[in-house]
């Protein structure tokens, strides 16, 4: 077992919440990440809260301040980084947010075509007499 | 103007900066040690390394099921049935709290492993304890807010916006729950089995899905209560 951790520390691979060596540096790391979280936090409940948006651009403000937040959560917390040994993380997230992607902005769409297409009640009801 | 007559390509060429083992280049003295060869030539990845993709890909899994719930909520936003919207139902100081409760605990979670990896026996428990703490204020004042929209008449059975929310909320809440448990037992076997490589593993995955709740936590208030106050 002690081969195992002996390899860990020797080689340069690094997992998806693997810290640094140092402590400093890694608390750092957090603390960054701490920081820029809580700021879009608050800029989010702000931007929701208060009217110094356009009105309809706020959902639009919101998804962008929500994106930059889950970045910074993947670059702190997570520890996903653009290092070549990364890359198998980095492929696996392409493909997950390629997914979900698909899945919410999919469902969206086409349920909105097919809400935008149904017949008003008032009409449905009229034809059922 | 090409002065390629006597310098190798090879001199040419970065000495493989990202250590991937692709450039014919040795080490300056030739002693056979030069640069090591990339991780393809250097036999498989540690454990640790491939515990944590695995996992990973199995938190990006998961994702793509909250995406299916996420889509859900996305479209049965106005199918209220007559009943409450998000507006008359969403305190948002409450979701505040619940946000910073959650961020909290993520960053001491993060705390936790720089004490792991300091070895720190005492740290380490320490900031697990803080995380179960806050995690569970996250969950209490979560359940407190799911009593009283039930109480209200509010409950998932109201309209197809309550279901889908019910669903897309209740589904994060028993991932903090299934974490918790998850905590509890990362403490005990610390305590009695100390870091050994198998239980450093399982704190890493540990980290990797307390901060991948936050992720779809920062999703949800996003989408479900600061959108659906709004809208």
């Amino acid at each position: 077992m002690s081969a195992d951790t002996n390899h860990d520390s020797e080689s340069g691979d690094v997992a998806p919440g693997v810290e640094g060596t140092s402590i400093r540096a890694g608390v750092q790391g957090y603390l960054i990440g701490l920081g820029l979280a809580v700021l879009l936090t608050a800029a989010s409940f702000y931007t929701a809260g208060s009217g110094w948006i356009w009105g309809p651009g706020i959902p639009v403000a919101l998804v962008v301040l929500a994106i930059a937040q889950i970045g910074v959560h993947l670059a702190f917390f997570l520890h996903i980084t653009t290092a070549p040994d990364n890359t198998n993380n980095v492929l696996a997230l392409a493909f997950g947010v390629l997914i979900v992607a698909l899945v919410v902005g999919g469902s969206i769409w086409i349920m909105g075509h097919v809400n935008h297409n149904m017949m008003p009640m008032q009409e449905m009801l009229q034809m059922q007499r | 103007m090409s002065s390629s007559q006597a310098v190798p390509a090879t001199h040419l060429r970065e000495p493989d900066p990202y250590k991937l083992g692709r450039a014919p280049y040795h080490g300056g003295s030739g002693h056979g040690h030069g640069e090591p060869p990339g991780h393809g030539a250097g036999g498989p990845a540690s454990k640790r390394v491939i515990v944590g993709y695995g996992f990973w890909i199995f938190l990006l899994s998961d994702i793509v099921m909250f995406s299916g719930f996420f889509a859900a909520h996305a479209v049965l936003q106005d199918a209220t049935a007559g009943g409450p919207s998000g507006k008359d139902l969403f305190d948002l100081s409450r979701v505040a709290i619940e946000t910073g409760l959650l961020l909290a605990s993520s960053f001491t979670c993060g705390m936790a492993a720089v004490a792991t990896e300091a070895r720190s026996h005492l740290w380490t428990q320490v900031f697990l304890l803080v995380t179960g703490l806050l995690g569970l204020g996250f969950l209490i004042m979560e359940a407190q807010e799911f009593a009283a929209m039930i109480a209200e008449g509010a409950g998932p059975q109201r309209s197809a916006f309550l279901s889908s929310f019910f669903a897309v909320v209740g589904c994060h809440g028993l991932h903090v729950t299934a974490g918790l448990l998850w905590l509890g037992t990362m403490m005990a076997q610390i305590f009695v089995k100390g870091f050994r490589p198998n239980i450093l593993r399982r704190l890493l995955c540990f980290n990797l899905f307390w901060h991948a709740l936050d992720i779809i936590w920062v999703a949800l208030f996003t989408i479900v209560y600061l959108i659906g106050a709004g809208a």
